[in-house]
């Protein structure tokens, strides 16, 4: 199946493609091309980098056009600073909102004597009957880099605890989101991706 | 929990692992791709392919080993060794790696931190630092040398000034290698690696000295590092990833078993 995923200069697509690909997927990048975007069979938002990056979502017009291909039920997956733009915006950049399809702030990992950004492989507590990670189990480890994090809520398909809790992960009909990285995350990333290629569109409630 | 990161070093001349002790008498320790694929497999949290080839062909051989490595590797994946610009860490980028590590470029123009950063995100920055204590100071670990090339030539900058300025830069992790430890596999320098992963926000990850299971949890306790790098006792089967966890698990270090 075909995969569009977002470049919005927003660091290095290089691992996510890779991962897409060697799942089989076949690729199509845009960077401003609406095209791409509305005959989307699946789109893949990644980003390492600043919030403030989403800015070029707005100004390319990509943004209302996955917010139409989002209405039509086209299966969605935010990476890292890509689930974070599903929120209302970040404490990151202020100025910039984000999409807003799940309610709430992103924001930065309090200060104190543990280090930030959190870096490293921290372990899932899945909360929902999550499609996105299906086959995971409680504990299973993935791999995360960020200084901010987004709110737990009742969207939040698994949780992982530093200093804080916060959402790892966020699934709502066809709308999903990993704060952490699924391509560099082993076999239970691939296991997340594999989901997200076989997500059946007819069983979307949305 | 977030887990002590385990992460095994690749050294790489001309296309192939090789083993030697400081870079001397380099013996064939294997293809990277089959090296870094059996390591990730094994339970290694990260993957550091360090290019010890200094020739300019050497470059073009190392971006197709990065290619190869990176196709079939799903862990992060460090490259380090020869990236003096922008340039080049976009390629090795393009090449598939996630994170680069840059060292004397570093020193010599501290703005390429900032350069990469800007570009490819923080967390991609690592920034290597070889340091030796002075014998000479009253604090002979806070007052560490700073060293490139192999630990031959001092910097003048001191180990936890120059940690601080990369930080603050836009360094997203410290590769911290003791020259006192490195080769010997006595154990890391806790006392250094504490000192700088004290003084800095970002994660450090030590290295030099690893011999036994024993240096990994000193290191992570004493030393307070949040990584620690494995070369020698990986190769030729020495000890594996899964072995040396299954050993720190038993020891209370919070680690990532292998499925």
């Amino acid at each position: 199946m075909r995969v569009t995923v977002i470049d919005y200069k927003a660091g290095n697509l290089t691992s996510v493609i890779k991962a897409l690909h060697h799942l089989g997927a076949e690729i199509e990048v845009t960077d401003g091309n609406l095209h791409p975007i509305d005959r989307a069979e699946r789109i893949v938002l990644p980003g390492v980098g600043h919030f403030s990056a989403t800015q070029r979502l707005d100004a390319t017009g990509m943004t209302p056009a996955i917010r139409a291909a989002i209405a039509r039920g086209v299966p969605f997956l935010g990476i890292c600073v890509g689930m974070q733009w599903l929120y209302a915006g970040s404490a990151e950049a202020p100025g910039q909102p984000g999409l807003g399809h799940f309610g709430g702030q992103c924001t930065r990992f309090s200060e104190g004597s543990e280090k930030v950004p959190h870096v490293g492989w921290n372990s899932l507590e899945t909360r929902t009957n999550s499609r996105l990670l299906a086959g995971v189990e409680q504990g299973e480890y993935v791999y995360f880099t960020h200084s901010y994090k987004a709110p737990v809520s009742e969207a939040t398909a698994a949780a992982s605890h530093y200093i804080e809790p916060f959402a790892a992960a966020v699934e709502r009909g066809n709308v999903m989101g990993t704060q952490f990285h699924p391509e560099k995350s082993g076999e239970t990333g691939l296991k997340i991706l594999r989901n997200f290629l076989a997500w059946d569109t007819k069983r979307s409630s949305c | 929990m977030l887990t002590k990161r385990i992460i095994a070093c690749l050294d790489v001349h001309d296309g192939r692992v090789v083993k030697g002790v400081q870079f001397i008498d380099l013996v064939d320790a294997g293809d990277p791709a089959t090296q870094a694929g059996r390591h990730a497999r094994e339970g290694a949290d990260e993957i550091v392919l360090l290019d010890i080839t200094a020739t300019h062909e050497g470059r073009k051989t190392l971006l197709d080993t990065v290619r190869r490595t990176a196709r079939e590797l799903f862990v992060p994946f460090t490259v380090g060794g020869g990236i003096r610009s922008s340039r080049d860490a976009e390629q090795v980028f393009e090449a598939g790696a996630d994170k680069v590590s840059i060292n004397s470029a570093a020193l010599a123009d501290p703005a390429l931190i900032e350069a990469i950063g800007r570009s490819f995100g923080a967390q991609a920055v690592v920034v290597a630092i070889d340091a030796r204590r002075d014998p000479t100071s009253s604090d002979p670990v806070r007052d560490a040398h700073v060293f490139v090339q192999g630990g031959r030539k001092p910097t003048g900058r001191k180990v936890v000034e120059w940690a601080r300025e990369a930080e603050a830069r836009g360094a997203g992790e410290i590769l911290l290698t003791s020259m006192d430890a490195d080769g010997t596999r006595a154990g890391f320098d806790c006392e250094l690696t504490a000192v700088v992963s004290e003084a800095v926000k970002i994660p450090v990850i030590a290295s030099g000295g690893a011999g036994t299971v024993t240096h990994f949890c000193d290191v992570f306790s004493r030393g307070k590092a949040d990584a620690a790098l494995a070369a020698s006792i990986f190769h030729f089967g020495v000890s594996s990833a899964r072995s040396l966890k299954e050993q720190l698990a038993s020891a209370g270090v919070p680690v990532r078993l292998p499925c």
